[in-house]
């Protein structure tokens, strides 16, 4: 008898302490390769943000005499332009990757939207064709998407020269148009950003980034817009409202809970665009439309300061979490909104 | 109804913008002037999204070698010279078309796959188990989620830098960083993780698994529990859950993770860029970059444009043919936090 009992509570506790573990069991996979991948490096890269590592130590690392403890030398040079790099100023990249992604989801968002709607007019013709017209963008990789677009501004044989070059025909000019789209150092309008020029190649990928960017949104607004219960309209309509008030006080209230997010998806994409700005520019002309994570590669790939780019990935980092923390912020704000 | 309303004004101007644009309430018919006109905005926009692709297109079936000298939108011809090309000898360099389609491939498929595996277990546990530390263990996946890719690259290179395979001469193998030749004697480098695309798609995981364990979960935190707690009195226990409830139902967001990261990586430029050096182990990707850009001077643009639609299309038929699917399986993460 006593030793049933004794034995009951042997497998109570047993089982109380595999339940205990069996959650950790199913998170070791992940944690043991992200521990080796990723914790490991990222303790590194502190480590050696502190350093002067460079070529001179790679294979030795950091058992390699020549390597330097610098402390926040490298953090300082990159605050106040110490670094050898020409053109290299952080607070002027940060400003523009800032407008950069913030100009981009202005433009993209209400454009999609407005796209979205004009889609769901009922009885309009070919709303289907035009819905999976509208959606190629989506589908084209960024990459093919911004080597193409590069080849359209080319300022000798791309194809938007010859378009206003044939525009211009029609308004009576002779000669071929002739816009140094991604090379011209010079600023169209140069009171938008103070501390930066926005050369023609900001407004070269503006409109690139643009084809690319508000498919993506009409699509998400569409969804949106079809899970609006028409009953909404209706009574609207009963009681007297404009369909200009029903869309500023049923569409938009409605469709913010789903843009939003969508906003802020856009937003950091944009922000972190590697692929389509190192395909179309490359951050030139001068670093002009350069933002932080081409620099970051520069740095790593052609300059190859490893202790320089440590510590600006720890920068960017920070960066990167105070965005998170403050689109965070505004997505509760939001949800908070619906449910009152 | 509410054309009724809008009807009321008399400016044509004032009625178009006031139109309905509810959805399906009332107005079933459009006047044919308002349907007119809203084509007419409709095919402009069709034109706008049309004309890079049917740019490219158009170029691609050109056989002409020389840059384009006026602007054409439309085929005139349809040579197949131009792909034939690409496919017979993209570069320069001495790596066929065949290799850089396998090494993409490998990258793509291999990284979206090992994410997958991997993270899936520990999509589950943050979704549905209660236990100490969750908080902080979450954050700690989800920290390198906010760090862009590029942001780990010059560690991971730096890391894999040290995994090396020498040959010390005399039939003697160095096996660095446990291993290596007699001091004095360099050896010759036969094997650099770093110059792999083993340590590419390592590196490249390491971006991929944290998405993944976001993804996986949200879609799981959807799931609901009614059907677990019915096993569980039936007498089945959290393993048994997990194989034969969960996996089964989680199979379609498997596989919507998995194409997302095969999407993703198909075009990953950056980190092969970084790392590889030897051409054999080029990606279709990289040599897209090189055919653009300062590079592009001796690539005709014909060429160039054939190899854009061939690394696009896989990307394409994948998208168009799970559309729905992507877009409801990005935004499941996004239903609970």
């Amino acid at each position: 008898m006593a030793t049933t009992t004794m034995d009951l509570a042997r497998t109570g506790k047993q089982a109380r302490l595999r339940r205990a573990v069996l959650p950790y069991m199913y998170l070791l996979p992940a944690f043991a390769v992200m521990a080796v991948i990723t914790f490991y490096p990222l303790i590194y890269q502190v480590i050696i943000s502190f350093t002067d590592f460079q070529t001179k130590d790679l294979l030795l690392q950091l058992r390699s005499p020549k390597l330097n403890a610098v402390g926040f030398q490298n953090y300082i040079d990159i605050f106040t332009a110490g670094l050898p790099v020409q053109n290299f100023e952080f607070f002027r990249i940060l400003t523009y990757n800032l407008w950069w992604a913030i100009t981009n989801v202005m433009v993209h968002v209400p454009a999609g939207v407005l796209i979205a709607v004009l889609l769901n007019i009922p009885g309009l013709w070919a709303k289907k064709i035009y819905r999976a017209l509208y959606v190629l963008p989506v589908v084209v990789p960024p990459i093919v998407v911004a080597t193409v677009w590069r080849n359209i501004f080319d300022e000798q044989y791309g194809a938007m020269n010859q378009f206003l070059t044939s525009v211009a025909h029609l308004l009576g000019q002779v000669g071929p148009v002739h816009i140094r789209w991604l090379t011209d150092y010079a600023a169209p309008i140069s009171w938008l950003l103070p501390n930066g020029p926005l050369t023609l190649a900001y407004y070269a990928m503006m409109i690139a980034n643009f084809w690319l960017g508000w498919p993506f949104m009409t699509l998400v607004a569409t969804g949106a817009l079809q899970s609006i219960p028409k009953d909404l309209y209706e009574a609207a309509s009963i009681d007297g409202a404009s369909p200009s008030q029903q869309f500023w006080n049923i569409t938009v209230p409605l469709l913010r809970p789903a843009m939003v997010p969508a906003a802020i998806y856009g937003f950091t994409l944009s922000f972190n665009l590697f692929n389509f700005v190192y395909f179309m520019t490359g951050g030139g002309p001068a670093r002009s439309t350069e933002i932080l994570v081409t620099f970051a590669f520069d740095l790593i790939r052609n300059l190859r300061l490893y202790g320089v780019a440590a510590a600006f990935a720890v920068i960017v980092f920070f960066v990167a979490l105070t965005l998170f923390l403050i689109t965070n912020r505004l997505t509760r704000a939001t949800e908070s909104y619906t449910e009152a | 109804m509410a054309t009724i309303s809008s009807a009321k004004s008399k400016n044509p101007v004032v009625r178009f913008f006031n139109m309905n644009t509810s959805g399906e309430v009332g107005g079933r018919d459009l006047p044919l002037w308002r349907q007119l006109l809203l084509q007419l905005l409709t095919l402009f926009i069709a034109a706008e999204v049309m004309f890079p692709i049917m740019y490219i297109i158009t170029l691609s079936f050109s056989s002409k070698t020389t840059r384009p000298s006026a602007l054409e939108l439309f085929p005139k011809e349809i040579s197949l010279g131009a792909y034939a090309q690409v496919l017979d000898h993209p570069t320069a360099n001495p790596v066929s078309f065949l290799e850089l389609l396998r090494n993409s491939f490998l990258l793509s498929f291999g990284v979206g796959l090992a994410a997958v595996l991997i993270a899936v277990t520990a999509a589950y546990a943050f979704s549905r188990f209660k236990f100490k530390m969750r908080q902080v263990l979450m954050v700690l996946v989800f920290v390198p989620l906010l760090m862009p890719a590029i942001g780990l690259s010059a560690p991971l290179y730096l890391l894999m830098n040290n995994f090396r395979v020498a040959n010390c001469g005399k039939g003697v193998t160095a096996f660095y960083p446990f291993t290596s030749c007699t001091p004095g004697v360099t050896g010759k480098v036969t094997f650099n993780l770093r110059d792999s695309l083993l340590g590419v798609g390592v590196a490249m995981i390491a971006g991929a698994l944290p998405f993944a364990v976001w993804n996986l979960k949200g879609y799981l935190d959807t799931i609901p529990k009614e059907l677990e707690e019915a096993a569980m009195i039936d007498g089945a226990d959290a393993n048994q859950i997990f194989w034969k409830i969960v996996i089964p139902l989680a199979i379609p967001q498997l596989t919507v993770t998995f194409f997302l990261g095969f999407i993703g990586h198909w075009q990953e430029f950056a980190l092969p860029w970084l790392f590889l050096t030897k051409p054999g182990d080029y990606t279709l990707a990289m040599t897209l970059y090189n055919m653009t850009g300062q590079y592009a001077n001796s690539i005709p643009w014909n060429r160039f444009a054939a190899m854009a639609i061939i690394v696009a299309a896989p990307v394409a038929i994948i998208y168009i043919a799970l559309q729905k699917n992507i877009v409801s399986g990005l935004t499941a993460g996004g239903v609970k936090g």
